[in-house]
């Protein structure tokens, strides 16, 4: 990845060092939670928290010099372009509106949408085509999990109404 | 000779119209059940499994096997083709797989995964057949020490291997560790890093992580990389097969190698995941194309795969003779022989020779005529690949949802997966590799518990992993390659820095 | 298998006369039927349900589908809550084992049996005290002699998971002979089974369709049960003795009765034809010969209980685990 004056975007270090301190925080909400479920050696052995509790510790210390290699190093390249990372958060985004409404939508509808959603304005498909994927592909969930392999899958209102 | 007489004896049995009917029919659900993330071999057998309560028993074990067989077949195919393992122990398939199918080989990686998955199987029915109560001696000596030498030793062999910052590495597999540990703690019965919340009782399921891991974050790079899978030149023709056999044999030491470490698992019973893992960590250090593995080498292809079946099918090996599931798919075919009125055991193979030996002649039968179903469909499976990115992708999204969910039936998992499709986007990026993490999130609770099973046994003292020469021997062996790999890094770190 | 036509067309019969029967029932699901079990795949909780619904695919007893799922999470806890939040669901059914007292009680999930809507006792599932054949101890007294010259944990028990039946049975145990055991939690009664064998543990209360097989072959021997009195199952399983030879434990000195609930619970909020609905569900599913089988190959204690009976039977069953649980220290801290 090279830099290019025409091509902006948030530098790699940076990208990398707030990783680094999430995963930093990730292992203190770990040693936390083992500090509560008791991190000593107890009459059965080692209590349930003494392994998380240094796992935890582990992945502290290891972010720190993650972290301090991560500065320390030349490199000021760029993590990804701004035109990629709206290209990658053009799939985050949906894809986290249908799995947050799949609970409320069941998941037919929602994926009959996002698949729409995906192939029209992404993929410039005519809407014959965009239709036969976006419903067939449904239907032949439907009947490969709920009918044959008898394995039930979020549903929502529509159907509850069609009876299904 | 007694046993010859009995598998021919058994190949009658399975060779009955019906039961070849039944295990054509097996293999395709199998392989079926294998494509489609979430459903699996385990949850696939169990959910068919009060379908075969009008067949005969034996019918009926023919056909759950052969579903067995084919959900290890078809795990291979979402991990090559798409970078999702289906399957615990086909996360090693994708190291190689997916970047040969990157490469546009597609077609040779599938080739070799269901071929080397055959060798694997066979190699382990043979044994099976031959020295099957021997071995059944060999895994009662397994207790919890032994178990946790085996999960060492499968660490160890694996740690060190990646490209990454050893700290990343450090960071990584420790991640992986804490999510494994979140939920009930097995040996107090008291629940941890659960923080009160509900959902995250279950803990982590590692098919969550890794369809998010692998498989979204996969989508995401490719989308910052514009709208294209790069592995759309894949040949669609059956000539693949035939050329890619040719290369095969060149790959025997290693095929070899993998079976008996397959049978070692499977047998122990660690199971099919430490099998994978550890032969291809084993593959990597001694083959001379080492330092290629992960960048689309057939034999990182070869390794895991022929690990894996020899392990899957040695693990119907002590459920049979001892009662005891060496997997979990083998712990629902259990539950299938106690309800036909079969009891697994010493006795079985005493008083129900022809179901025993019907069995073991239709895993011969069954994984061919599973080998020539799925290598017919490589090209139909290649061809996959040359579906549009912007049909392909969405659909494989609405999979991964469904698969996300059917792990545990819960819509807080599909949102799990996301976020992890992220973290495997943002991890990667910064150079942290996945393997490690996701190793640890598959053994990390299984290895403390006997860590903490064996603790108990010995009253704490940690004198117990090295109290007979079993356990002892595993052990050191697991300090070698660990420390094998230590030096070796610390060799080829100290050269470039006396170059510089 | 020629036996079994007979068996089926008898069971037909009775099917028939028990399905005119429930015709007149005003309730009938209207969809699949989801029936979860709170424990894993091949667990006994597990073979049970998945046996069951096999006998209601081969008899066709219900219109609709039913489906098992298995919610095994935090002990079953998610099982429990998923039940627990169903509301007025009237297609959610679930089997319980003793996770269902010990679940909420050791991890402190909100969670009691009173949140779900009792429906039947299907069966009770016996203990039985094991040792290895390879041991000198025939009888409970050598077994306890040995036990008692052991240092204090000294004797290694083998059970399946923590703070559950198997160590309650082991606190049980070490109060009754006044020593100490060291107790060591596996995943799966199979897998203790296979460690007995292995002689990595020294004895362990085994179900007995976890032990059975190991007994066949003479690698494991029966010292007691702990039930009230001694099972009825008279065919030979080893050695000329079959489950009733086994002796009481109470009749060999050790006072101690542990029986595990195999029961079904619906949605809280169930009303009295959809329980009605179940129970005479549950009622032709018994009478089939696949389940006398399971039975026989289980050695369940069969008692069916429904209505107030069964939930007076919970409740009793509630405050007993309550107090052993308590005195064993493995309550949850608040």
């Amino acid at each position: 990845m090279t830099t290019n004056s025409s091509h902006a975007g948030p530098t790699h270090k940076a990208v990398e060092a707030g990783v680094t301190m999430l995963i930093a925080v990730f292992g203190a909400i770990v040693v936390y939670g083992s500090i509560k479920a008791g991190i000593n050696w107890g009459a059965e052995g080692p209590r349930a928290g003494f392994f998380p509790f240094y796992i935890g510790i582990f992945i502290i210390a290891s972010s720190a010099i993650n972290l301090w290699n991560g500065l320390r190093d030349g490199d000021d390249g760029l993590f990804a372009e701004w035109g990629q990372l709206r290209q990658v958060l053009s799939v985050v985004i949906p894809t986290a509106i249908y799995v947050g409404v799949m609970p409320f939508s069941g998941l037919y509808l929602a994926s009959i949408i996002f698949i729409g959603w995906f192939m029209r304005w992404l993929g410039k498909y005519s809407w014959p085509i965009v239709a036969a994927v976006a419903i067939g592909m449904p239907i032949a969930t439907y009947l490969i999990f709920e009918r044959w392999f008898l394995v039930p899958l979020p549903k929502g209102p529509i159907e509850e109404w069609l009876g299904l | 000779m007694e046993e010859l007489v009995n598998l021919f004896h058994g190949f009658a049995v399975a060779l009955q119209p019906f039961n070849i009917m039944v295990m054509i029919l097996g293999i395709v659900l199998g392989v079926i059940i294998g494509v489609l993330p979430g459903l699996g071999g385990a949850n696939g057998v169990a959910i068919l499994l009060p379908l075969t309560f009008s067949m005969p028993p034996t019918s009926a074990i023919i056909m759950l096997s052969c579903i067995y067989w084919g959900a290890l077949f078809g795990g291979a195919i979402t991990s090559i083709l798409f970078n999702i393992p289906g399957e615990p122990w086909s996360v090693a398939t994708t190291f190689d797989g997916y970047p040969m199918a990157q490469k546009g080989k597609a077609g040779e990686a599938l080739t070799a995964a269901f071929t080397s998955s055959f060798v694997g199987a066979l190699f382990a029915v043979v044994m099976i057949t031959l020295v099957a109560p021997l071995v059944a001696s060999f895994a009662l000596r397994f207790g919890p020490a032994e178990k946790f030498a085996v999960y060492f030793l499968a660490f160890c062999s694996f740690v060190g291997l990646s490209k990454e910052p050893p700290f990343k590495t450090i960071a990584a597999m420790m991640i992986g560790f804490a999510l494994a540990a979140v939920g009930l703690d097995s040996i107090t019965g008291q629940l941890r890093l659960t923080f009160g919340s509900t959902e995250l009782l279950n803990g982590f399921d590692f098919l969550i992580a890794v369809i998010g891991l692998f498989g979204i974050g996969e989508i995401l790079l490719t989308m910052e990389e514009g709208l294209a899978f790069r592995g759309g030149k894949a040949k669609i023709d059956l000539r693949v097969v035939l050329q890619t056999w040719k290369e095969m044999p060149k790959y025997w030491v290693t095929s070899l190698r993998s079976c008996l470490i397959g049978c070692w698992m499977g047998v122990t019973p660690a199971g099919a995941t430490p099998a994978s893992f550890m032969s291809y960590g084993i593959a990597k250090r001694v083959s001379k194309n080492g330092k290629n593995f992960g960048k689309g080498e057939i034999e990182g292809v070869v390794a895991p795969e022929t690990a894996a079946h020899a392990a899957g099918t040695a693990a119907l090996l002590p459920m049979l003779s001892l009662g005891v599931p060496g997997s979990p798919t083998a712990a629902v075919l259990l539950g299938g022989l106690l309800i036909w009125g079969l009891q697994p055991g010493p006795m079985l193979f005493v008083e129900q020779k022809e179901f025993v030996w019907g069995l073991i002649a239709s895993m011969y039968l069954g994984n061919l005529v599973g080998l020539i179903v799925v290598l017919t469909c490589v090209p139909i499976f290649a061809a996959i690949l040359r579906v549009p990115f912007s049909i392909i992708a969405p659909l494989i999204l609405v999979l991964c949802a469904i698969g996300a969910y059917s792990v545990h039936s819960s819509t807080f998992d599909v949102v799990l997966m996301l976020v992890f499709g992220v973290v495997g986007y943002l991890l990667k990026k910064c150079n942290y590799p996945l393997a490690p993490l996701v190793l640890a999130i598959v053994l990390g609770d299984k290895a403390e518990e006997a860590f903490r099973q064996s603790l108990l046994g010995s009253q704490g003292s940690l004198g117990v992993f090295f109290s007979n020469s079993l356990v002892g021997t595993i052990m050191v062996l697991g300090l070698i390659a660990l420390f094998w790999s230590a030096i070796q890094e610390g060799y080829s770190r100290l050269r470039p820095h006396s170059v510089a | 298998m020629k036996h079994s036509v007979l068996h089926t067309a008898l069971a037909a019969i009775a099917i028939f006369g028990a399905g005119n029967m429930a015709a007149s029932a005003a309730w009938e699901p209207v969809r699949p039927v989801e029936f979860i079990v709170p424990a894993g795949t091949g667990g006994g909780a597990d073979q049970m349900a998945r046996t069951i619904q096999g006998i209601v695919t081969k008899h066709s007893l219900m219109k609709q589908p039913m489906v098992v799922i298995n919610k095994s999470g935090g002990a079953g806890g998610e099982g429990f809550l998923d039940v627990k939040g169903s509301g007025n669901n009237p297609h959610k059914i679930i089997i319980t084992l003793s996770n269902l007292f010990t679940t909420p009680l050791a991890t402190g999930i909100p969670f009691n049996w009173k949140d779900m809507t009792p429906v039947a006792m299907l069966a009770l599932d016996e203990f039985v005290l094991w040792v290895n054949a390879e041991k000198p101890y025939t009888t409970v007294k050598d077994y306890v002699d040995a036990v008692k010259q052991a240092p204090a944990g000294g004797m290694k028990m083998g059970g399946t998971g923590s703070k559950q039946e198997d160590q309650i049975i082991t606190v049980a145990l070490e109060k009754a002979t006044g020593t100490k055991f060291t107790y060591i939690p596996y995943k799966g009664g199979g897998e203790v089974a296979v460690q007995l064998v292995g002689n990595h543990v020294d004895s362990t209360v085994n179900n007995p369709i976890e032990a059975v097989a190991q007994w066949r072959g003479g690698k494991l021997r029966p010292l007691c049960v702990f039930d009230a009195k001694q099972m009825t199952y008279d065919e030979v399983v080893a050695d000329g003795k079959g489950w009733k030879d086994i002796p009481t434990c109470k009749s060999q000195g050790l006072d101690i009765e542990y029986l595990m609930l195999r029961g079904i619970f619906m949605s809280p909020k169930a009303t009295k034809d959809q329980v009605e609905y179940y129970v005479e569900l549950f009622k032709k599913v018994r009478a089939t010969p696949e389940w006398q089988d399971f039975m026989k190959s289980g050695a369940f204690n069969t008692t069916f209980l429904t209505g107030a009976d069964y939930a007076k039977w919970v409740e009793t069953e509630e405050k007993r685990h309550e107090a052993l649980m308590k005195e064993a220290g493995f309550l949850a801290a608040p």
